[in-house]
């Protein structure tokens, strides 16, 4: 029985000279060659993983996780997270805040600033109050609820207490919360932020239509030169793509400067206007320092993103179609509309989104010329990156960004479908 | 053969490697200021006469203010800065925070007539345990004499769009704005952050700046007001004194500077923690910080100095004999009239609603 079926084995399964099963032979062929390429490819890999992918998403979590407090403040964190945020405050809290406050104190690192500095932003004022109150803290005697309330009176007040529950919270939604204009309460509710502290959302919404406008922009100034590249002799051609590219190989920096220059009260544009009698010497354009200022300047820097494509496409197309399409008794504009721009879609589809999502995250030029109505939400990332200091709401939006860029990726490839994008 | 060479090579490198290091190590400290005419005021009073004395070296870098960098560095392990100049409010909030060394105040060397440091700096400016204050500074407003008529008295004037139009330079952020704005509103000095810690005192502060802020061109870099004003952008713009006082004096510009209303505040240095030239950083800030330095520094750029023994020796501005600093120092008698001090306790409560306001209402 066990001798007919290998027999039957055996004819199903081509064999190697060496007896074992040419399918594995195969395999083991292809493994080493793989390896080889793995190998080949592992000093990006690991470059991405080590530089890229784990900073990222190390940075990602301080958006949903700030443990400043609950680190140094370990007495009283159990004890706030069980407090329901409305019944009143017990003595063995405070108790435990004056308590942890000795400890900050006499540690070496100093935190007490840090602890200060997480829950001030939940309420102000709480700063002052923490530092003042820790400095006294040894001294004091039970019960500390007198104590403490005699030191400050401000322990009295319950949204003090509630500005503490939620800093004790280490894994909190506040943060993203606080990214989309609401804020997170100590009995754990969201709330729209108060009326004159709302930005964020706005932010977005003009970063979406700063980023809309640009490609647009680009794209109907880029269209018709791509096209002019792509039907001119090679050698003009050539000539003609250097001076897109010029630019493009100058520093942004530089670009962005020479704006300033092209487009201030004092500049060369309103100079020229004053001249002809366009506009008198009082009433010069604001080109600059506001939203038109970023929109013109990022225009600029856009275009070749949007050109380039849109020429690799453009090349391939064969002149004789649209040829075709006239000797057929196409009108001109005809021919345009359903022979060569339907053609020129996988261009103005990469250059549209190449555009598009550099556009959402720009930063240096709204950061030079967006004065205040022309400043976009990266602006904003970078305000508490470097001076606020409130790293967690930096990597909230930025989080909120990521997300709504992985988004449009995903309508992109639902609409147009990524396959169909070509990028050169 | 090819070994031998080779080894030879690598030696030598390593070698000229280990020697550079060693020398870096010892004599090579990093300062970071903030950059321009206060930077060179500081290179020309510190830096120069510090190299000549110990043959040490110093990198100067140059930055906006502000911790995050500072903070980076000290989260990171990776400390580069020696010693930085900061303003107080960040000097309390690095030392509160674990970013700065603690700085042992015996080590400053005392007034040329025997006044030790702790009474010769003046009055509560070495409470910060960490800082140790260099020059006294201000905020105020400056116009184009050229390009103003009727000159300009009072902060109130810097407000009022009807009898001076045109546009205005303010600093991109609520600090100093606020309070400027209140006493433009007929709040006396001593009462601003009374008026400031309301509610009530915050939206008059905000509804005062609304009166101009069509008007605002924001700044950020402290180099950039007195360009604006050079280049016509703006008819008036706030400022820090010293900037204003070297585009007059370096560059003969016609600006007036406008006392009435200043908000002064303090820069000190701090020493980040965990700073590779401690030893080297600390030395340069004895240094820097006697009475001789002060008093240079004084006659490179018009910020006070932060010892009372250095205000005599205040000679005149460098290159011109003749202009006498004195009189161009926020701190003098008749400029220190209605002047308030900047609150760094305020700020350190209130910044960040402040600022989210204040971004808010900017982007509106």
């Amino acid at each position: 029985m066990a001798e007919t079926s290998e027999a039957v084995d055996n004819q199903r399964t081509l064999i190697a000279a060496d007896g074992t099963p040419l399918k594995q032979k195969l395999a083991q062929a292809l493994f080493v060659s793989r390896l080889r390429a793995f190998g080949l490819v592992t000093p990006l890999l690991l470059f991405i993983i080590c530089l890229f992918v784990v900073p990222i998403l190390s940075f990602m979590t301080r958006g949903v996780h700030n443990d400043t407090y609950a680190r140094y403040m370990p007495n009283s964190t159990p004890l706030l997270q069980e407090w329901d945020g409305t019944s009143p405050v017990t003595e063995a809290m405070y108790a435990a805040m004056a308590s942890d406050f000795i400890t900050t104190r006499e540690h070496p690192e100093r935190p007490i600033g840090k602890v200060a500095t997480r829950v001030n932003r939940e309420l102000s004022g709480t700063r002052s109050l923490i530092t003042s109150t820790a400095r006294k803290a040894a001294r004091m005697e039970a019960p500390f609820k007198d104590a403490m309330i005699k030191a400050k009176e401000d322990w009295a007040r319950i949204e003090v207490w509630r500005a503490f529950k939620v800093a004790a919270k280490s894994l909190t939604p506040a943060y993203y919360a606080a990214a989309l204009d609401w804020r997170y309460t100590a009995t754990g509710e969201f709330k729209l932020q108060d009326k004159l502290r709302r930005i964020y959302i706005r932010l977005f919404l003009r970063t979406l239509e700063i980023s809309a406008v640009v490609t647009l922009a680009s794209l109907i100034l880029g269209y018709p030169v791509a096209y002019l590249l792509s039907t001119l002799p090679n050698r003009t051609a050539n000539l003609l793509l250097i001076l897109v590219l010029l630019p493009f190989w100058t520093s942004i920096l530089v670009r962005t400067t020479a704006w300033i220059a092209m487009l201030q009260g004092q500049g060369v544009l309103n100079d020229l206007a004053v001249f002809s009698g366009l506009v008198n010497d009082g009433n010069r354009f604001s080109l600059i320092y506001n939203k038109i200022g970023t929109l013109i300047a990022m225009t600029h820097i856009m275009l070749p993103f949007m050109i380039l494509p849109l020429y690799s496409v453009m090349k391939t197309i064969p002149p004789s179609y649209v040829r075709a399409a006239k000797s057929l008794g196409a009108t001109n504009s005809t021919a345009f509309r359903r022979i060569y721009f339907p053609q020129t879609i996988p261009g103005i589809g990469a250059g549209g989104l190449l555009v598009f999502i550099l556009a959402i995250g720009y930063y240096i030029t709204p950061a030079l010329v967006g004065g205040q109505d022309g400043v976009m939400i990266s602006n904003f990332i970078d305000t508490h990156m470097r001076s606020t200091l409130n790293w967690s709401l930096a990597a909230a939006l930025g989080g909120v960004l990521l997300i709504f860029v992985l988004f449009l990726y995903w309508v992109y490839d639902r609409i147009i479908g990524i396959d169909n994008m070509k990028l050169g | 053969m090819n070994t031998i060479k080779l080894r030879a090579i690598l030696t030598g490198a390593v070698g000229a490697m280990a020697g550079a290091g060693v020398a870096h190590a010892a004599d090579t400290i990093t300062v970071v200021s903030w950059g321009g005419a206060y930077a060179k005021s500081q290179i020309e009073a510190y830096h120069k006469p510090w190299i000549a004395k110990t043959g040490n070296q110093i990198v100067s870098e140059d930055y906006n203010g502000g911790l995050s960098e500072i903070r980076a560095q000290v989260e990171a392990g990776n400390v580069t800065w020696d010693i930085v100049d900061v303003e107080l409010s960040d000097a309390v909030r690095a030392c509160d925070e674990g970013l700065a060394e603690i700085i042992d105040k015996s080590g400053l060397p005392s007034a040329p007539d025997g006044t030790p440091a702790a009474d010769d700096f003046i009055e509560g400016t070495l409470d910060v345990d960490c800082a140790v204050p260099t020059i006294v500074w201000s905020t105020i407003f400056a116009y184009d004499t050229t390009k103003i008529s009727k000159s300009p008295k009072t902060i109130a004037d810097f407000f009022d769009l009807e009898k001076f139009p045109g546009k205005r330079g303010l600093r991109k952020s609520p600090k100093t704005n606020l309070e400027m704005a209140l006493m433009a509103d007929g709040v006396a000095a001593e009462d601003v952050y009374e008026v400031l810690s309301t509610p009530e005192g915050i939206d008059r502060a905000f509804a005062k700046l609304d009166s101009i802020k069509p008007e605002v061109v924001w700044w950020e870099a402290g180099a950039q007001p007195p360009q604006l004003l050079a280049d016509g952008e703006v008819a008036m713009t706030t400022a820090y004194n010293g900037r204003i006082f070297n585009a007059v004096a370096a560059e003969d510009k016609p600006f007036q500077i406008v006392w009435d209303g200043q908000v002064w505040d303090l820069d000190l240095w701090i020493i980040p923690k965990g700073a590779r030239n401690r030893t080297a950083a600390l030395d340069f800030l004895a240094f820097s910080t006697d009475t001789q330095r002060l008093a240079d520094q004084a006659s490179w750029i018009s910020y006070g100095p932060a010892r009372k023994s250095s205000a005599p020796l205040v000679a005149a501005y460098n290159s011109k004999p003749d202009l006498q600093m004195a009189p161009h120092m926020p701190t003098a008698p008749g400029n220190f009239k209605n002047a308030l001090q900047n609150d760094f306790e305020f700020w350190a409560d209130n910044q960040d609603e402040l600022n989210e306001r204040f971004n808010a209402w900017l982007a509106n």
